[in-house]
């Protein structure tokens, strides 16, 4: 009797870690393994753009303003080539957007970064504690989210300023409140569980409960809110800075760059806005669809 | 031909990435008018689909792969989408288990019993709204007038699948599948459905096809039996005659494991083992690894169905002697 | 029902007197107030007389109740640039900017809940992979980009459409509407997708995602038990099932249009509030911007409980006096 019901089970397959078996289940859509790779080598492009861009394009003695408005292809005076050609100032887009991309990098990772470490205090503060503390810190936050993004970051660079840094610290602020939800959402359903009881149980301190074993346990869903909120961030960014509030015009960013280029687009200068955008929506597409792959593989209900 | 519903050799099955799933694997019944059945069987066992099959309610990746469906003479199998729609409803009519989820929720009554009607007939909305009142009123839902315009979470669970009854017995039906229809509900509810169910019959003369794992259900309610297993049926006869003298071995682990026919104190009989996998049935008879009484050629060749006299059949190579059952 | 309305709206009102808190002390803490209330150029004399007539010599929360009672008069000042009233001039803009929120909603309710639909219907196949995909790209444009391609295309290089502006206009109860007049529409047609597109994919989310659903629903399958057409299972059944998610973040994301109507409408140099907003902002025109501020939130509060509204309307389920915790 025994052998026969061991004949009618499956064959066991090899053993396989959790983490192996969740990079064979991402890589099983074509689509999400070519979105991850060009997100990999647009970072590796922006990480590199001062060795490979062909001119720095925010040191104006490079620029030759006899080279304004190249259009793609063509040659300056000395014979250098322009492969998307120039801008007004006679920068070469090629080199500039490099440049765009690494500062929508860097303030895209960087302001999602801030905001998620403000986020994961404020969630789990909320939802550890409880009671008074709770209301007040998810009182703001929900007061913050029925505003949207765009207006609140606007009126707070309106007040700040241009700038760089400007521009995070207004990302940071608008973004910081999704990740408490998220992260609050999260630790209340896991706070019911029982291993937290073990944990207090076991009168371990606060702070070892919340970081060893709150934490990790709701990280699945903030990884997904963060992938996409970069994304949101840098298509922010570009937003602002194309609205004149955004990054200083001597560091277009990408918004910056198309910002620049719609001046000349009824004369039918398209590249100046047209190359920048492109890489643009290449770049938040990508990290779109691995954030949207990583969100059907995280999320049980979806599983099935 | 008096049969209200011949099934000949129905083959209904699933193409899953993992293989394909025959749920329903050449099943034979067949009812006469006002016949009541119940199909009996495990979970996976092909019930239920067997059920949804008449109805041409299979969706893909399933399908019907072979055998005919005979309803009042007319073959299904094969009929396009448009000759099912005119089936449904009107000459097959079917209640499911959760009378909290087949009622749509953002619906009045009203609205879905009306539409029921209005599917198949252009009459004037007034009519069709009476019939609709009148149906109500004889599956016992007090003061059907004004909860024709309430919404379905204003009724209780027992309630709501009275509703579901009225609506499958709206366009008099020759046929109504009931799958499981009173599982969901508590035990006294349980009862007062059945007994609906078996007068409404009776009165109009409407075959019915019982589907339960519930055997104590169906007793009292049924006039055959056929068990299913593993996309079979294994044993087809009288209600009272599959009762009192199984002669599957299957059928028999299924009338010892309910709990009245043990005596106080002993433990429940249980059948050994679980209900194979359809991705992986193992040669030979499907219930053979789980038998008591399996002998070498179970395991090698799948039983054919045999006539065990006295309108019963079976695909067993080994039955149960008559004495076995007491 | 009454109960509701009145809690809700004392909802409303906390929430536009807690923005009005901050709006007063952002405006009047981060930058001294003289010179956000002062056109730049006012010389010493009139500072002086300033203080005084804005009774900023008077104690914070003395100040704060008279910006409060200012607000409720409808009273936020005057425009440095323009000279007029500015709660005047937002009210002259409005119209511009909820004529094209208007009509980009209803674009994404027309184009979205039928190809969120098929996708989630077809799901596995070609078509529903391809509208999904599409919707994802749809999130990821950049709006302001998408706008300058946009006229690059149709006004540019096919010249078939007008690259900006409002055109001409009809004209209902002394309001301005483009809809009204129809060489007007022309002008309406790209600003209203451009600021439609973004929730033209956030439908077809919902509506995939709702479909799918409701499809694997036992009623779904009850209703084509009972024989009815697929037309009406998918009209009536499962539309008025997924209507229910849509209207609510719709009629949410209506503040959000509004909001970004600031982008698209710089970009086409439609005359509504959010192009008043950047102009504002660029030209320092601080009262025109707490006006705008003023009124967009306690617009967003209205949608709010208009929502509320439809959303007990279109679910059965939902009691207004059981919502709003």
């Amino acid at each position: 009797m025994a052998d026969v019901s061991i004949k009618g089970t499956l064959p066991r397959d090899q053993v396989e870690t959790p983490f192996a078996r969740f990079v064979a289940d991402y890589c099983s859509s074509w689509l999400a393994v070519a979105a991850l790779v060009v997100v990999v080598v647009l970072i590796t492009l922006s990480a590199l753009a001062p060795w490979i861009a062909p001119q720095n394009p925010y040191d104006l003695t490079q620029l030759s303003i006899f080279d304004n408005m190249l259009a793609p292809g063509e040659r300056s005076m000395e014979g250098k080539l322009y492969l998307l050609g120039t801008d007004d100032q006679g920068r070469d887009m090629l080199s500039a957007m490099f440049y765009g991309l690494k500062l929508s990098f860097f303030v895209g990772i960087v302001s999602t970064a801030v905001a998620l470490a403000i986020g994961i205090a404020a969630g789990i503060t909320a939802a550890y504690f409880g009671g008074r503390i709770d209301t007040v810190i998810m009182r703001f936050v929900d007061l913050q989210l029925s505003f949207p993004a765009i207006l609140i970051a606007l009126i707070l660079l309106a007040l700040l300023g241009k700038g760089v840094d400007k521009v995070i610290i207004a990302l940071v602020a608008v973004q910081w409140a999704y990740y408490a939800r998220t992260i609050r959402g999260g630790a209340l359903v896991e706070r019911q569980r029982e291993y937290i009881d073990a944990a207090r149980n076991l009168a371990l301190p606060s702070h070892r409960i919340i970081f060893r074993h709150l934490l990790p346990n709701c990280l699945p869903p903030l990884v997904v809110v963060a992938t996409i909120q970069v994304a949101h961030a840098i298509s922010l960014e570009a937003t602002l800075s194309f609205l004149g509030v955004g990054v200083p015009i001597t560091e277009p960013s990408l918004g910056l760059l198309i910002s620049n280029g719609y001046k000349y687009i009824l004369s039918g200068k398209y590249w100046i806005s047209v190359y920048p955008g492109l890489l643009l929506l290449l770049t938040i597409l990508a990290i779109n669809l691995v954030g949207d792959r990583l969100r059907d593989l995280l999320n049980p209900r979806l599983k099935a | 031909m008096s049969a209200v519903l011949e099934v000949h050799d129905l083959k209904a099955h699933f193409f899953t990435r993992r293989g394909v799933i025959a749920a329903v694997d050449g099943v034979d019944f067949s009812l006469e008018r006002g016949e009541v059945m119940g199909l009996v069987g495990e979970s996976g066992s092909g019930k239920t689909v067997t059920g949804l099959s008449i109805l041409g309610l299979i969706d893909p990746p399933g399908r019907i792969v072979a055998g005919s469906i005979r309803l009042a003479g007319q073959e299904l199998v094969g009929a396009s989408e448009e000759e099912w729609r005119m089936i449904r409803g009107r000459k097959v009519a079917m209640i499911f288990q959760d009378p909290m989820m087949t009622l749509n929720p953002v619906l009045r009554i009203d609205t879905q019993m009306m539409e029921a009607i209005l599917a198949h007939e252009a009459i004037p909305q007034e009519a069709a709204r009476q019939r609709c009142r009148d149906a109500l009123g004889r599956v016992g839902i007090p003061s059907p007038n004004e909860r024709l315009s309430a919404y379905p979470h204003q009724f209780s669970g027992g309630m709501r699948q009275r509703v579901a009854i009225a609506i499958a017995l709206l366009n008099n039906p020759e046929l109504i599948i009931a799958d499981e229809p009173t599982t969901a509900l508590d035990v006294t509810i349980q009862a007062q459905i059945v007994a609906q169910v078996q007068k409404l019959a009776a009165e109009m003369g409407t075959a019915v096809v019982w589907v339960t794992h519930d055997l104590a259900v169906v007793s009292g309610l049924a006039d055959k039996l056929a068990v299913m297993y593993a996309g079979r049926i294994v044993e087809e006869g009288p209600t009272a005659d599959v009762l009192n003298r199984p002669m599957h071995p299957y059928t028999l682990g299924l009338l010892n494991s309910l709990p009245v026919r043990n005596p106080r104190g002993r433990p429940l009989n249980q059948i050994p083992g679980a209900a194979p996998s359809l991705l992986a049935l193992p040669p030979g008879c499907p219930f053979a690894p789980r038998c008591i009484r399996a002998v070498d050629i179970c395991r090698q060749v799948a039983p054919a169905e045999t006539d065990a006299g006295n309108a019963r059949r079976l695909r067993c190579y080994n039955p149960l002697p008559a004495a076995e059952a007491a | 029902m009454l109960a509701f309305l009145i809690r809700r709206i004392g909802q409303s009102l906390f929430v536009i007197l807690a923005m009005a808190a901050l709006v007063f002390l952002g405006v009047f803490f981060i930058g001294n107030p003289i010179d956000v209330l002062l056109a730049p150029d006012a010389d010493q004399a009139e500072r002086a007389e300033a203080i005084v007539r804005l009774g900023l010599d008077k104690p914070l929360w003395q100040q704060f109740f008279i910006f409060l009672a200012d607000l409720a008069r409808g009273d936020l000042g005057t425009s440095f640039v323009h000279g007029t009233s500015a709660v005047g001039l937002i009210f002259e803009r409005l119209p511009a900017t909820m004529e094209l929120a208007f009509v980009a909603l209803v674009l994404a309710v027309v184009v979205g809940i039928p190809l969120g639909v098929i996708a989630g219907l077809k799901s596995e196949g070609f078509a529903g992979r391809s509208i999904m995909t599409g919707s994802i790209v749809g999130f990821s444009l950049p709006n302001f980009w998408f706008g300058i391609m946009l006229i690059l295309f149709f006004a540019v290089t096919l010249q078939w459409l007008p690259a900006g502006g409002r055109g001409p206009t009809g004209s209902l109860f002394g309001i301005e509407l483009s809809l009204l007049n129809p060489a007007g529409w022309p002008n309406l047609l790209m600003p209203a997708l451009t600021l439609a597109i973004y929730k033209v994919s956030l439908v077809i989310r919902l509506a995939y995602s709702g479909t799918r659903e409701a499809m694997l629903q036992d009623y779904v399958r009850f209703a084509r038990a009972k024989g009815l057409s697929r037309r009406r299972i998918l009209g009536v059944h499962v539309l008025k099932n997924i209507l229910i998610p849509i209207v609510t973040v719709l009629g949410l994301e209506l503040g959000s249009m509004i909001a970004f109507a600031v982008v698209t409408e710089s970009v086409f140099a439609w005359p509504g509030i959010g192009k008043l907003l950047i102009d504002s902002i660029g030209r320092l025109d601080r009262p025109v911007i707490v006006a705008y501020l003023m009124i967009v939130v306690a617009l967003f509060a209205v949608i709010n409980l208009v929502v509320d509204i439809l959303y007990s309307v279109l679910d059965p389920r939902v009691r207004l006096s059981d919502t709003g915790n």
